[in-house]
């Protein structure tokens, strides 16, 4: 998830610098670096579409292709129309695995988010500036770690025997432990805390970054008038967020959307189908039950969910920028 | 800042709790690897008997040697092809007045919102028509494509903010484009592309989805990729799995303390730079 979560980091505003840094050109130049330029930057950029277009947009165009087939990946393929498309809204199971995405965005957005925020401003007031750095290196940690591990790490600190259970132990709250990946009840939110765990570091390095570019005199104005730490963080701190909290918004929910480590790991989907996933059930309807249409047809169904989503965050954060 | 006492005590109470909490797992896997390795293990306990030697066990047995070898490759078929193509990439787009390059760039910035998951059954086919499943080519080739988006999205936003008073200047002195790349942008490049390089390591490194489709031999794959063997091969062993997991992750986090300041900023620039 980390490749996708900084690519997205970066996505947002992918035009807004060209106007701002191109110096005013002198004509003359301006005309012969364009003579210059182009037939050498076409060729420039020959490696570079070659590779995109190879692996990222000819594969795009054949899921668009296969999901219109039922085809098992080795015999004949037939021409099914939207029939894949269909199944992928009507089917209970794949049905179940979107609606777990969207809940998993409470885990992978919400408390990340929210985490970040309180961590950043915490960090921020601190004196320590030793402490502050090493607070934020360990933080980010588990963005370093494969999701893989994490997911292998989590499935043993939820076991039975396992470390949530004995801390809940020591607190008196013995009575409610239990197997959490196991339990209908708890699977989901004990994988979405995996999520929080991982993203809440990223979260709140980024935040602590835009806070740094916020005027400090309001931070004194704002103290002066005699406001608490309170209204402090809600008329200075959030306002001066925005755009990293967009940013951050926008990683964050693609990561829960398209989530697939985490649950192959900890828990294959289970129990039942509580921990389901979009990224899962494609894993698995393509490679397993060799229905290469369905597979696709749900591969880009779970593509437009993430532009769907997505979208109007930036278009938000943008309204907002104005 | 003027902060209150209790505010200042709350503060590294909170973080404290914070830190702890994202250490904790790893404590835990630390604390089950040392446990023996043929009994359930229980929580977060210090063993009366440490077993240290289920690590050398885990190394063993998980051919660790051999993954560390097929990871490397694959991070060296990816990384270096990517970062040339990335830089050449943008530095067409940041730094000459490419005709239709801003259709170029946006064309690219539309596969940033792409999740692998979505393109797995595609690339699948296409290895196999290919020829490359089960090959290390068959994670190398995709994973070149899929991280340009960002590759050059990264180094064009490098090169549009190098002043382009330097370029010109190297055009008055007679140097050729190539000169100009070469001896003038690269070197003010290189923050930027060992930034990209650490990026690029990290996700293949930990790159999971596509060596897991693409590769069946576990020991070909990435040391992501090949967590999936050791959660077969120990299943009976929570000590062993743990134990293996963790030398599988070391090498990440030993590199990310080192570089960590660069990590850090890498990542966070990606975000400030649009």
């Amino acid at each position: 998830m980390t490749d996708r979560a900084v690519a997205a980091v970066a996505a947002p505003r992918p035009d807004g610098t060209a106007a701002a840094t191109t110096a005013p050109p002198r004509r003359a130049a301006a005309k012969a670096a364009a003579r210059r330029g182009t037939l050498a930057g076409w060729l420039l950029l020959v490696p570079a579409l070659a590779a995109y277009v190879s692996f990222v947009v000819w594969p795009l165009i054949q899921g668009v292709q296969y999901s219109f087939y039922d085809w098992n990946g080795i015999g004949v393929a037939r021409w099914v129309g939207v029939d894949n498309y269909f199944t992928v809204f009507t089917d209970p199971d794949l049905l179940g695995a979107i609606r777990n995405a969207f809940v998993l965005i409470a885990f992978f957005t919400i408390i990340p988010v929210g985490a970040g925020l309180v961590l950043a401003t915490l960090i921020r007031g601190l004196r320590s500036k030793a402490f502050a750095a090493s607070a934020q290196t360990v933080l980010f940690l588990p963005q370093i770690i494969p999701l893989a591990a994490a997911g292998i790490a989590w499935s043993w600190m939820y076991a039975q025997t396992g470390a949530v259970n004995q801390i809940l132990g020591w607190l008196g709250l013995g009575w409610i432990t239990r197997p959490w990946l196991a339990d209908y009840g708890t699977a989901l939110p004990a994988v979405g805390l995996i999520g929080s765990w991982v993203l809440t570091g990223l979260c709140t390095v980024l935040l602590l970054t835009g806070l740094g570019k916020i005027d400090v005199s309001l931070y004194e104005a704002v103290r002066l008038d005699g406001a608490g730490w309170w209204r402090e963080f809600f008329t200075i701190t959030l306002p001066g967020l925005r755009q990293e909290i967009a940013v951050l918004v926008t990683v964050t929910v693609i990561a829960a959307l398209s989530s697939f480590d985490i649950i192959y790991t900890s828990t294959q989907g289970g129990p039942g189908r509580a921990t389901l996933v979009p990224g899962l059930s494609i894993f698995r309807i393509g490679f397993t039950q060799s229905d290469v249409g369905l597979a696709s047809a749900f591969g880009i169904v779970l593509m437009v969910l993430v532009l769907v989503v997505v979208l109007p965050i930036q278009r938000l954060s943008r309204a907002s920028d104005s | 800042m003027i902060a209150s006492r209790t505010e200042r005590v709350l503060g590294y109470l909170l973080l404290s709790v914070a830190v702890i909490v994202t250490v904790l797992p790893l404590v835990s896997m630390f604390s089950a690897a040392l446990q023996p390795a043929d009994r359930n293990p229980t929580g977060l306990t210090w063993p009366t008997d440490p077993q240290w030697g289920n690590f050398a066990t885990a190394f063993e047995t998980g051919h660790v040697w051999q993954l560390m070898g097929s990871s490397m490759l694959i991070v060296l078929g990816v990384v270096p092809a990517s970062l040339i193509a990335a830089t050449l990439a943008g530095f067409a787009l940041g730094s000459l007045q490419v005709r239709f390059g801003r259709a170029v760039l946006v064309f690219f910035i539309l596969g940033l919102t792409i999740p692998f998951e979505a393109l797995i059954i595609p690339l699948y086919y296409q290895a196999q028509s290919l020829g490359t499943v089960n090959t290390p080519w068959a994670v190398i080739f995709p994973l070149i494509g899929l991280y340009m988006p960002f590759g050059v999205f990264w180094m064009r936003a490098h090169f549009i903010n190098v002043p382009r008073e330097l370029s010109e200047a190297a055009r008055v002195d007679g140097a050729s484009l190539w000169r100009e790349f070469r001896s003038i942008q690269l070197p003010l490049a290189m923050p930027a592309l060992s930034a990209l390089a650490i990026l690029l390591f990290i996700w293949t490194w930990n790159q999971f989805l596509l060596p897991v489709v693409l590769i069946a031999d576990p020991l070909q794959r990435t040391v992501a990729g090949a967590l999936t063997f050791f959660q077969g091969q120990y299943s009976l062993s929570i000590p062993l799995l743990n134990a293996g997991a963790l030398i599988i992750i070391t090498p990440a986090v030993v590199l990310f303390l080192i570089f960590q300041r660069q990590f850090i900023r890498a990542l966070v620039q990606g975000a400030v730079k649009g």
